[in-house]
């Protein structure tokens, strides 16, 4: 797999050096989005080496950052290209980029635009200029849909192994049909946590993501229960159900908050600091239940 | 943003008003619109609306913004942790 784009100067259409320039990273989708959007036209692309990593994470790292655009103009020659001195950047590089020291060190002007790229023609059709729409950042349902099959990748090895331990503990204690059992109320665990939460995420109540993951995943627990012929149970093992699964799914929804476009580090900070060791005691609580109903 | 809302008094954004030249380029690469501008003074409208991506405070010529700005998902910082107290991290993670 490649999501590469060698860094570099482009041209799309036949640009002269009057015409702008707008600079991405080398993410090839983001690439591609830009060069799609933008094709019929008549501009340069400058793109800066990201090492395959989007415009907003790049960002984050610094490697889309004020050091990179001084560099990549230089190395291309830009000054010579064109006859302007400004760049056109995603807003949503600007954790990366300070405008002043770009203008002190290379001599370019930094406009940034837009946050999405879908947003360019209109604003190079309007004069360049920045509409309030094109500055807010949002966080659709589309755009959450989009997220979930990456999360659920990224969440893959680690669930694996924790289902297999699981699974194996729990089938060489209780016999293979509750280690089945188990399995299933963990991996929806995790999908609900990974997946409903975050696309339920407006709907569901509370603001803390990990309150949000508790409530989804009770709903999980509530849909598994009759499924897995819970009646039959005693008290401690729904009771262990009940508080294991909705820890699970809160655990996978306020990781969702790394994928989202408004939660605060420091807000996450203090989530975690009250929600890690309540979902470490619920599993506690819950695998002692386990264990009480299978020996008392 | 419209239609969602995090937790409220927690982020680390401050804003030296007396320092501030009233450029406005704070306006500009916030994405959740925080600072408004009057009379060459911004002033944090929204705190509560900052996600804590820095972006302002990079951006402000004369460093009247300061914010402790970073990843911000579980998993990152569960990581930085560990790495912090040398542990061998997993990999993964958001924009790992
Ligand atoms: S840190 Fe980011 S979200 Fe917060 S005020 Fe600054 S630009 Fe806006
Ligand atoms: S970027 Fe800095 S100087 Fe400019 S308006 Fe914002 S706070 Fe004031």
């Amino acid at each position: 797999m490649n999501y590469m784009v060698p860094p570099g100067l482009y041209a799309i259409g036949r640009p002269t050096p009057e015409d702008p320039v707008l600079v991405t990273a080398n993410y090839k989708m983001s690439y591609d989005i830009i060069r799609h959007t933008l094709s019929g036209r008549n501009l340069w692309i400058l793109v800066l080496e990201t090492y395959g990593i989007n415009v907003w994470c790049a960002a984050g790292k610094g490697t889309f950052g004020t050091g990179e655009v001084v560099r990549r103009v230089t190395a291309t020659g830009l000054a010579r290209v064109v006859n302007h001195r400004r760049l056109i950047l995603p807003i949503l590089g600007a954790p990366g980029v300070a405008v002043h020291q770009v203008a002190r060190r290379c001599g370019f002007s930094v406009s940034y635009a837009a946050i999405r790229a879908a947003d360019l023609p209109e604003y190079l059709d309007n004069g360049m200029v920045t509409t309030p729409a094109m500055q807010q950042l949002t966080f659709t349902l589309y755009e959450r849909l989009v997220l979930v099959p990456v999360e659920l990748v990224m969440a893959l090895k680690s669930v694996a192994i924790i289902a297999g331990v699981v699974f194996l503990l729990v089938a060489a204690l209780a016999g293979l049909t509750a280690g089945v059992t188990v399995l299933i109320a963990y991996v929806g665990a995790v999908v609900t946590g990974t997946a409903v939460g975050p696309l339920l995420l407006p709907w569901l109540p509370g603001k803390s993501f990990s309150v949000k993951g508790v409530v989804a995943g009770l709903i999980w627990s509530g849909v598994f229960y009759p499924l897995a012929g819970g009646g039959a149970w005693g008290i401690p093992t729904t009771i262990a159900l009940f508080l294991a699964l909705p820890a699970v799914s809160a655990f996978h929804t306020l990781n969702f908050t790394g994928c989202s476009t408004y939660t605060s580090r420091s807000g996450v900070k203090k989530e975690m600091r009250i929600a890690l060791p309540a979902m470490g005691g619920a599993l506690l609580v819950s695998m002692a239940l386990l264990l009480a109903g299978r020996f008392l | 943003m419209k239609g969602f809302r995090y937790l409220k008094d927690v982020v680390t954004l401050e804003l030296d008003q007396a320092a501030c030249i009233g450029c406005g380029r704070c306006l500009e690469v916030c994405p959740h619109q925080v600072f408004s501008l009057a009379e060459k003074k911004a002033s944090m409208a929204d705190r509560d609306a900052c996600m804590e991506c820095g972006a302002c405070a990079l951006n402000c010529p004369v460093k009247a913004i300061t914010v402790d700005a970073g990843v911000g998902c579980a998993s990152g910082m569960i990581n930085e942790w560990l790495q912090e107290h040398k542990l061998r991290a997993p990999s993964g993670g958001c924009c790992s």
